[in-house]
């Protein structure tokens, strides 16, 4: 085994690992928020995620067109793609919350989590029919932006993309600004009575439905910035890329314990870092006997390993029965 | 109101009663339908290969049906969508074999799928002539339904593991996508670059179709000379994107799944001036194919893509089969059996050479090249440079 390989490449799985971990963080913040609110699993989540890529891509490609990728700075461009992904993905998760969601309330649980894949079915093939009939394409690719692309060489193994920078630094803004508005702002203290107990909050003048439809358009917005994120960073996109990033985001959510933002936060740095050691070592490690394909049985074992031992997750706290 | 809408089905229903008869009636002299099937995936990230052998074909069947047509016979081509997946493929065959006007099958473009869907057809011996799969397996089970009109992957293998001898690689990593087209080529390029002296410096399986960061950081540090990716453009595109953007220098290399604008749609310079083997070369490269791009661009108002023409042969071949059979068989419509038997005795020149099989459905001699991508522009894919052309005899069955 090559001990000088195995350190050398190792600041560059850690940077890998937390640029996925972010992803799935911010991604794992939509589901988290509305367990957290309603206690059911948005399974369309993952569409909302692709949502806000697909709309990224379409707005760079409408730049591009126009010729002002090139004459506009790509900061700024990037800027503008993540808001309005942002706000695209949120304005959708709040409408598939009035549509799907709302009218099922009094149902048993497992009543609106059938109508959430319904409506992850229908995103998706939406999403295609759309993109086949207006480009004629399945994958589309986010353009190149030279600047974006530019490399920090550190050493020779080691170097950092200024769109790995970009995607780490705009996740971090993007968290830190969430548990601002969670636990200091009026607003945060209404999602989290809700949260805490729909009728007494609605006893205090709380507006309930209105801070579930906020509660779905924050965690549909950072579902949507991860969906622009992610196709800045890995530039291909197809309609049903949301599928494995959504479920990996949702693990995330419960190992940090559902319903926990940090918790969400945690648990997706702690995957993505998983997921990628797994990736870069294991074939290292095991002399090429288990290849890189093994990595989300490596990490999803250690999930289990995990839970065993705290089944409310890392941060969850033992939820109360109510009566 | 329910009345109302009552009458409007019967007025519906006289119509249609009116109608239908009168369209069974034109073909009165006729002695039965035949249907061309094709199985190829006409949606998801391979349509562009998919849609090529389906329309391939169907520019075959417009264009050779009149022989059978004098017989009395009406021609149809039936689409099947197998979307890339052996479970899709299995069922459309089960329906395939079900309707009894099918008698010939072109396709698939997966070995993966061309393999599991093979065995139905072979429960009636119905004749499946593929365009494009290249896996040994394909030809090996010695199924007396199956041929194709393209070379094989150990072959193809190791002319790739040939050509990166010659380009004197030192060290290679190999990659591929865990199907068994694109493992299967992957392990023949390995096996044959290390014979050659090659140093392989990793064989890594993946499904992933978006990050690949972690596979390429260990790539990065062990600076191969060349990596070779055993798969299709879909997945092969952004992986060797991310590596270029990563920084990875090393040449790429491919089998015939690199062969798709698609390639250079996802990747752009990336793949500029890579190299692919292939077992079917571009239109431009058979003389006898110039008439065919032409018309197939005039219809479908796009470029013939890679296996286009090999359809069309494929097609061209079953429905000459399906006209001796049918000769033989005293003019009526012959068995699924009877077409298979004559499918492997048939010679045939076609756009992309003289095809002629062995007695396991292989052509006797295949063509295999090595390609350039000549340009980031997917509207220049038809510009790559042919570096190497090889007739190679498929190799005999291996007696187990």
């Amino acid at each position: 085994m090559d001990l000088e390989l195995l350190i050398g490449i190792f600041p560059q799985v850690l940077l890998d690992g937390l640029i996925l971990g972010f992803m799935y963080a911010l991604i794992a913040l939509g589901y988290t928020m509305v367990y957290g609110v309603l206690e059911f699993i948005n399974f369309a989540h993952s569409e909302i995620f692709v949502v806000g890529a697909f709309v990224g891509v379409e707005i760079l490609l409408t730049f591009k067109a126009l010729g002002w990728i090139d004459l506009i700075s790509p900061f700024l461009i990037l800027l503008i793609v993540l808001l309005l992904g942002m706000l695209a993905s949120g304005l959708l998760a709040v409408t598939v919350e009035r549509i799907a969601y709302r009218p099922l309330r009094g149902a048993p649980r497992l009543i609106p989590l059938i109508s959430a894949i319904g409506v992850s079915f229908f995103l998706q093939d939406a999403v295609r029919l759309f993109e086949s009939i207006w480009r004629n394409a399945f994958n589309l690719v986010y353009p190149t932006m030279e600047t974006l692309n530019f490399r920090f060489t550190i050493t020779e193994t080691i170097d950092v993309s200024v769109k790995s920078l970009v995607v780490i630094v705009a996740s971090l803004l993007m968290l830190w600004g969430l548990h601002v508005l969670v636990n200091r702002t009026k607003i945060g203290k209404a999602i989290r009575a809700v949260a805490e107990d729909q009728a007494t909050a609605s006893l205090m003048g709380i507006n309930v439905n209105r801070m579930i439809s906020l509660t779905f358009l924050i965690g549909g917005a950072m579902g949507g910035a991860a969906g622009v994120l992610f196709g800045v960073q890995y530039s291909l996109i197809n309609p049903y890329t949301g599928f494995i990033p959504g479920l990996k985001a949702f693990t995330a959510a419960v190992l940090g314990g559902i319903g926990n933002i940090p918790g969400a936060m945690l648990g997706g740095l702690v995957l993505g870092l998983l997921e990628a050691f797994a990736a870069s070592y294991l074939s290292l490690l095991t002399g090429g006997a288990f290849g890189a394909e093994y990595k989300d049985i490596f990490a999803f074992s250690i999930l289990i390993l995990i839970l065993i031992f705290r089944p409310k997750g890392l941060l969850g706290e033992v939820v109360r029965e109510r009566a | 109101m329910r009345h109302a809408r009552f009458r409007f089905v019967l007025v519906a229903l006289a119509a249609l009663a009116l109608v239908l008869p009168w369209g069974a009636e034109t073909p009165a002299q006729s002695k039965g339908t035949i249907k061309i099937a094709t199985q190829s995936p006409l949606s998801g990230g391979q349509a562009a290969l998919g849609e090529g052998i389906k329309l391939g074909t169907q520019l075959a069947v417009d264009k050779l049906k009149g022989p059978l047509e004098k017989m009395g016979f009406k021609v149809e081509l039936v689409p099947f969508d197998d979307q890339a997946k052996p479970d899709v493929g299995v069922a459309n065959a089960a329906n395939i074999i079900a309707d009894k006007d099918i008698l010939l099958v072109v396709g698939h473009l997966n070995s993966g799928v061309a393999i599991p869907s093979s065995e139905k057809y072979k429960e009636s011996q119905l004749a499946m002539i593929s365009p494009a799969n290249t896996n040994p397996t394909v030809t090996d089970r010695n199924y007396l339904n199956v041929s194709r009109v393209c070379g094989r992957d150990d072959v193809q293998g190791s002319v790739g593991a040939d050509f990166a001898k010659s380009k004197n690689y030192k060290s290679a990593y190999v990659i591929h996508d865990k199907t068994t087209y694109g493992q299967g080529v992957a392990e023949f390029f390995k096996a044959d670059a290390e014979k050659k002296g090659i140093k392989v410096l990793g064989f890594e399986g993946t499904e992933e179709k978006s990050n690949f960061d972690p596979i390429l950081t260990p790539i990065k540090a062990k600076n191969p000379d060349v990596i070779y990716f055993g798969g299709i453009y879909d997945q092969a595109a952004p992986f060797f994107k991310q590596a270029r953007e990563k920084g990875i220098k090393a040449a790429f290399m491919g089998p015939d799944g690199m062969d798709s604008s698609d390639l250079t749609k996802i990747a752009g310079t990336a793949v500029k001036g890579m190299f692919y083997t292939s077992v079917a070369g571009p239109v431009s490269v058979y003389p006898a194919a110039k008439d065919f791009a032409k018309e197939y661009k005039d219809k479908f108002k796009k470029d013939p893509e890679p296996f286009a023409a090999q359809a069309y042969d494929a097609a061209a071949i079953g429905m000459k089969a399906i006209e001796v059979a049918a000769k033989a068989a005293g003019g009526k419509v012959p068995s699924r059996e009877q077409v298979s038997v004559a499918v492997r005795k048939t010679k045939h020149t076609g756009l992309t050479g003289a095809v002629e099989f062995d007695d396991k459905g292989d052509p006797k001699k295949a063509l295999y090249f090595v390609l350039q991508v000549a340009s980031e522009d997917p509207a220049k894919w038809g510009e790559n440079k042919e570096v190497k052309r090889l007739s190679i005899a498929a190799p005999p069955l291996k007696k187990s």
